[in-house]
């Protein structure tokens, strides 16, 4: 529990610094002015979502494997978290596009597959949740592994289409990259933001264990009760 | 400036909203296992 509140409070202060170099230190940029700020909540928060995705896949390919709870418990939480940071995305996506744009949104494949990529997790999250017990989490593992496809394709589609979305700014190739003050904002943000999310999952995490405990609990004195 | 704290704004409410949920999620796992107890 300490060590908990110690990353945690580790984290609150790196959200503080990375506010601060994103709204002070980091410079206006040239064209876009001020609302290019917006960038350096925007990118970390779907490199995480991305991150989040990941893990939820490798969890959910475990679970087939060896009907783990524990990698259940993982694979709910990092898609949960995924989620959240995935919505992040595409709202400052739009107040982003509007004043840089003139539009709020377009259905160019960057925006389409990542709105696509939300809509599948949320639907791994209704499933999770109407669908009966038993197979649910079976059928949400399966889910899961169409919805990492999405991440490459959302990852990709700035590479092998060009439309609307700018090209990628890090590893884009030639004349790709940013001012290092910049790069430190955008740095110094993702770590915050991982920071948050490792805690958020692992809070998540241990919510769904006890919840696992709970059911299984049910599940034995219903036994016990039949049994009688 | 403006559209940078709507979005700023908009980031930070959806994470204070989830962390709610979270929380409550907590209350009600911690209800559920206080009835199993007195069970």
């Amino acid at each position: 529990m300490k060590s908990f509140v110690i990353f945690a409070l580790i984290t609150l202060a790196l959200l503080t610094f990375g506010l601060y170099q994103a709204l002070v230190a980091a410079p206006t940029e040239a064209t876009m002015g001020d609302v290019q700020r917006i960038f350096y909540y925007h990118l970390p928060s779907a490199i995480i979502a991305f991150l989040c995705f990941f893990a939820n896949f490798g969890a959910s390919v475990y679970y087939l494997a060896k009907r783990c709870p524990k990698s259940d418990a993982v694979a709910v939480a990092t898609a949960e978290v995924g989620i959240v940071f995935c919505t992040v995305v595409l709202i400052t996506g739009p107040l982003w596009a509007r004043p840089v744009w003139g539009i709020w949104w377009t259905w160019d494949a960057r925006l389409t597959s990542t709105l696509v990529l939300w809509l599948i997790y949320v639907s791994y999250l209704l499933l999770r949740r109407y669908s009966a017990a038993g197979q649910n989490p079976v059928l949400c593992a399966v889910l899961a592994i169409f919805g990492a496809v999405d991440v490459v394709f959302v990852y990709m589609s700035i590479r092998w289409f060009r439309t609307q979305h700018p090209a990628p700014v890090f590893g884009g190739g030639e004349n790709s990259g940013i001012d290092p003050r910049m790069a430190h904002a955008v740095y110094w943000n993702l770590l915050a933001f991982s920071a948050m999310a490792l805690l958020v999952i692992w809070l998540r995490y241990r919510l769904e264990r006890l919840r696992q405990q709970v059911d299984e609990a049910h599940a034995t004195r219903a036994i016990a009760g039949g049994s009688r | 400036m403006n559209w940078v704290y709507v979005a700023y704004a908009a980031a930070w409410a959806i994470h204070i909203v989830y962390f709610i949920t979270l929380t409550r999620g907590y209350q009600r796992v911690r209800r559920d296992i206080e009835d199993l107890n007195r069970q």
